[in-house]
């Protein structure tokens, strides 16, 4: 039984990659990039480390994986956010649809 | 109108592909594993060659930036997963090692571009 859940949440996690890196060829600019990829991080690659777990059970790898999903949960979206602030700082323009740029205005405060 | 013809075309080749992912026979390489998790491995080398196209195009550096961070967490889950036909259980630990490099990698990356020292 378990090793059937732990299939079907592979499956998931390989979708979203799968859509995540069609979100990565096909946004217009670094932006909606970034907001793809942070998608792909934590369904894709976290459903992935779950089913393994879940194939696993509490053995050493089992508990590794879950080692490494908390790590990935906690340290991508600080990545994605600090590559956002990088990019906005070294002069990357946002898509000219932009609608609204709060960045700009607080910094112009 | 040609706009719409391009986004068909590139529909009916992602569909194409991902069609010769699952219905094409397993390659002597990966015939030891099950065939399910066979074509999950070659699923993920799909996406890896979607990110290189991006690191490869990309009009800017923090494109390619984010490609490559997004290249490093599938590298994480094509670990994972082949651990479980393989039965080597250290590449997981390929996997983890692999984050907290990925990840010292990209913030140091992104300070860089940002303009701003490492212990800001």
């Amino acid at each position: 039984m378990n090793e059937h859940i732990g299939m079907a949440l592979i499956v998931v996690g390989l979708a979203f990659d799968f859509f995540g890196c069609v979100g990565l060829i096909r946004f217009p600019d670094v932006y909606g990039r970034l907001q793809a990829a942070a998608k792909c991080v934590t369904l894709g690659t976290c459903g992935i480390l779950l089913g393994l777990f879940l194939f696993k059970g509490f053995t050493p790898t089992g508990i590794k994986a879950l080692l490494c999903l908390l790590f990935i949960i906690l340290t991508a979206p600080v990545s994605a956010h600090s590559l956002a602030r990088g990019a906005y700082r070294s002069g990357v323009k946002p898509w000219s649809g932009t609608v609204k740029d709060e960045y700009t205005e607080k910094m112009g405060e | 109108m040609s706009r719409n013809i391009s986004y068909i075309l590139g529909l009916l080749a992602t569909a194409a592909v991902v069609a010769v992912i699952l219905l094409c026979p397993i390659p002597s390489m990966l015939r030891a594993a099950s065939p399910f998790l066979a074509r999950a491995l070659m699923f993920l080398l799909l996406c890896s060659f979607l990110c290189l196209y991006r690191i490869l195009r990309g009009p800017t550096a923090v494109d390619r930036a984010v490609a490559i961070d997004m290249l490093g967490i599938l590298i994480v889950g094509f670990c994972s997963v082949l651990s479980l036909p393989t039965g080597r259980d250290w590449y997981i630990d390929i996997g983890i090692v692999w984050a907290l490099q990925s990840f010292i990698g990209i913030m140091a990356l992104s300070k860089y571009l940002g303009g701003q020292d490492f212990d800001e």
